[in-house]
């Protein structure tokens, strides 16, 4: 489904190289994981993948099933099935939730050629998603995540996730500023969302989130390339011993 | 020819274009005669004068004014439309009893300018050009003078009691070269309380002026909403005097107008009142938009808040002048004042000037003024939602501009507002 090869990828403003090749492919249904100490890159691939400006790929390729990602503005990636959670969700004083939401699915499906929801309809599918992922009909007439906390921010992401229905969603260090209980509740929504169908990309720091997401690989990176890629049994080892012990071996 | 003469031949001028009113009680007659020496001896006024620096006031002294098209808004229903009020309908700034409601409402009384100001006993006496007066010093504003001096056109609201619904003025431009005075007084008496709404294309040039005195403990809510048609000019002055513990609110929506100039000249004259003053507006190209405030504490422990953000585009220009008087003994003061720019190119303009001066010690007052793009992080946030750069750039305007609309006290007034700028916002793009 994602499929990386070679990507090399430097910072528009300044000469500096952050991604030094990356060669990653992610199946149809699969959860992949990477983890990696501070610097190695991780959020610089999230952040290029979905299409944010201040970057600069030199070489290398990116694709999402046909779809050469590379080429298309983060709307287009999007309406392609691609979603990131972000690991500082954006406040919008002023917008409730709810039109934000509505927003976002109808553009999507305007992209597609599809027939836009009508407030009845959207209003339906949301609240039956906002049940099953256990979210309080509250948060949706809320300003989007004013006044949320860590965990209130993180779960609406989820929410757009399942409102929006990607292929692919990329989760970006989605456990940082979790305590464990709103971490059990975030993976508990992703476990929700996983089918055959769609895959999944969990960066993090953590093995800790990978108890509750249990990934088909966890892939090291370090120095802007992927180093190492193993089943999650990898996670355990960073768990166990750090980074260093692996980057030795590498080196 | 040096400035002076300048000044006074286009007073001279501007007060020949209106014929003097004949009819009237002495006092109002008086209080023209006493106006229109202001505007004599001051002149109109010219870009040199420091509160025109900014705004450049030729086509508002101009003869004839300048025409504009008559804006054809019938592709939607009218802001406020769908409140419970009572509606006064005035066509190039001529009120149109046959448009408008009864005027009789319980604990209100309405009457026509005109009939007002014929009448020897009448409460507009201590109001009309009293206040205005009052906003002469310590800065001129001949544009308010010649209103006083010339209007024949307004209303005149007393309000007794709990007005049951909003007043609801409603403009309408029919002719291009349509030149409007517009004057409006409001006298809300003790514990009274009433919403005044206005909105519509009220005339290719629109001169109004509204005084409203709010007496102890009485509550006055001015929602305004200045619409979509582009070509008109329009200078407004608000003169508005507070009592003991007297509420007043005032927010105005802008989209749109080649010039918008709203003045506030607001009073703490009773202790422990409160006054909101707001502003939200967004343009594009010839758009010229002023906000000029000054706020007068002269009484103890009253809290004044200023919120004006302007949206600007593709050479816009926006400007705001805030100014808090604090009085010698006007102490426990609470002063709040912010201005906001958004710029939505490299070509738009934003040109604040905030202004405190204060002479008690015992005082708190704060004001800022920034000016900035469009946050790139949540622009990409909400385009890898799906959104397109435009749809994501008007969410932004509507979350950036919602910080005025909410000194909106009533929630279906500013659900109201909200709803009609993101139906504007959304036929711009188009």
């Amino acid at each position: 489904m994602l499929k990386i090869n070679n990507l090399h990828v430097k910072l528009e403003e300044e000469d500096k190289q952050i991604l030094k090749g990356v060669d990653l492919e992610v199946g149809a249904g699969q959860v992949h994981a990477i983890m990696g100490p501070n610097g190695s890159g991780k959020s610089t691939l999230s952040y290029v993948l979905a299409g944010r400006d201040g970057y600069e790929v030199t070489e290398g390729a990116a694709s999402l099933g046909d779809l050469d990602l590379l080429d298309l503005e983060p709307e287009e990636r999007a309406a392609a099935g691609l979603f990131l959670a972000f690991q500082y969700p954006v406040e919008i004083p002023g917008v409730g939730n709810m039109t934000f939401l509505r927003t976002a699915v109808n553009a999507q499906r305007k992209a597609r050629g599809e027939e836009e929801l009508n407030a009845a309809e959207f209003l339906r599918v949301i609240r039956a998603r906002a049940k099953e992922l256990n979210i309080d009909a509250e948060m949706l007439k809320r300003p989007v995540n004013v006044g949320f906390s860590g965990g209130e921010k993180k779960r609406n992401e989820i929410l757009q996730m399942a409102m929006l229905e990607p292929k692919l969603c990329i989760l970006d260090e989605t456990d940082s500023g979790l305590d464990v209980d709103a971490m059990k509740l975030v993976a508990a929504g992703v476990n929700a969302l996983r089918s055959p169908d769609r895959a999944f990309l969990v960066i993090t720091h953590y093995q800790r989130l990978l108890d509750h997401i249990k990934p088909d690989v966890v892939h090291i990176m370090a120095d802007g390339r992927i180093v190492q890629s193993g089943g999650p049994e990898l996670a355990l080892e960073v768990e166990n011993n750090g980074y260093a012990d692996i980057l030795k071996t590498v080196a | 020819m040096a400035v002076a003469a300048v000044k006074s031949d286009a007073a001279t001028d501007l007060l020949a274009a209106w014929p003097l009113p004949s009819g009237e009680a002495q006092w109002a007659s008086e209080a023209r005669t006493t106006a229109e020496a202001w505007v004599r001896e001051r002149g109109a006024p010219v870009r040199r004068d420091e509160y025109w620096k900014y705004t450049n006031p030729s086509t508002l002294t101009a003869l004839p004014a300048p025409e504009a098209a008559v804006f054809d808004a019938s592709d939607e229903t009218p802001v406020f439309d769908a409140v419970d009020q009572l509606r006064l309908v005035f066509v190039d700034g001529v009120f149109d009893p046959a448009q408008s409601d009864d005027l009789a409402m319980e604990h209100v009384e309405i009457e026509p300018l005109g009939s007002a100001l014929a009448k020897d006993i009448h409460w507009a006496r201590d109001l009309y050009g009293v206040l205005e007066a009052r906003g002469q010093a310590p800065v001129a504003r001949p544009l308010a003078a010649l209103n006083t001096a010339r209007a024949t056109e307004g209303v005149v609201i007393r309000v007794t009691g709990r007005a049951a619904k909003p007043i609801r003025v409603f403009y309408q431009h029919a002719a291009r070269e349509s030149d409007a005075l517009v004057r409006h007084l409001v006298l809300v008496e003790e514990g009274a309380e009433v919403t005044v709404l206005e909105n519509g294309p009220a005339a290719s040039r629109f001169n109004q002026v509204m005084e409203v005195e709010v007496r102890d403990r009485g509550v006055f809510n001015h929602v305004r909403a200045q619409g979509r048609d582009h070509e008109r000019r329009a200078v407004t002055g608000t003169f508005a005097r507070l009592g003991r513990e007297a509420v007043m609110k005032s927010f105005t929506l802008t989209v749109n107008g080649r010039l918008t100039r709203n003045e506030s000249v607001v009073e703490f004259i009773g202790d422990d009142a409160v006054a909101h003053l707001a502003g939200a507006c967004t343009g594009e190209g010839d758009f010229h938009h002023d906000d000029t405030v000054f706020v007068t504490h002269d009484a103890v422990n009253c809290e004044s808040r200023q919120v004006f953000k302007k949206v600007l585009r593709d050479g816009a220009v926006g400007v705001f002048q805030g100014k808090i008087l604090v009085k010698e003994g006007a102490q426990k003061t609470d002063g709040y004042q912010i201005s906001q720019g958004l710029m939505l190119d490299d070509d738009s303009q934003f040109l604040a000037k905030p202004e405190l001066e204060i002479y008690a010690d015992d005082v708190v007052c704060s004001h800022g003024s920034t000016c900035g793009a469009v946050d790139e992080t949540s622009l990409f946030y909400l385009r890898s939602r799906g959104m397109t750069r435009a749809e994501a750039e008007e969410l932004l305007v509507l979350a950036f501009l919602d910080e005025a609309i909410a000194e909106i006290d009533s929630a279906e007034l500013a659900d109201e507002v909200r709803g009609r700028l993101a139906a504007w916002l959304a036929r711009r793009r188009k």
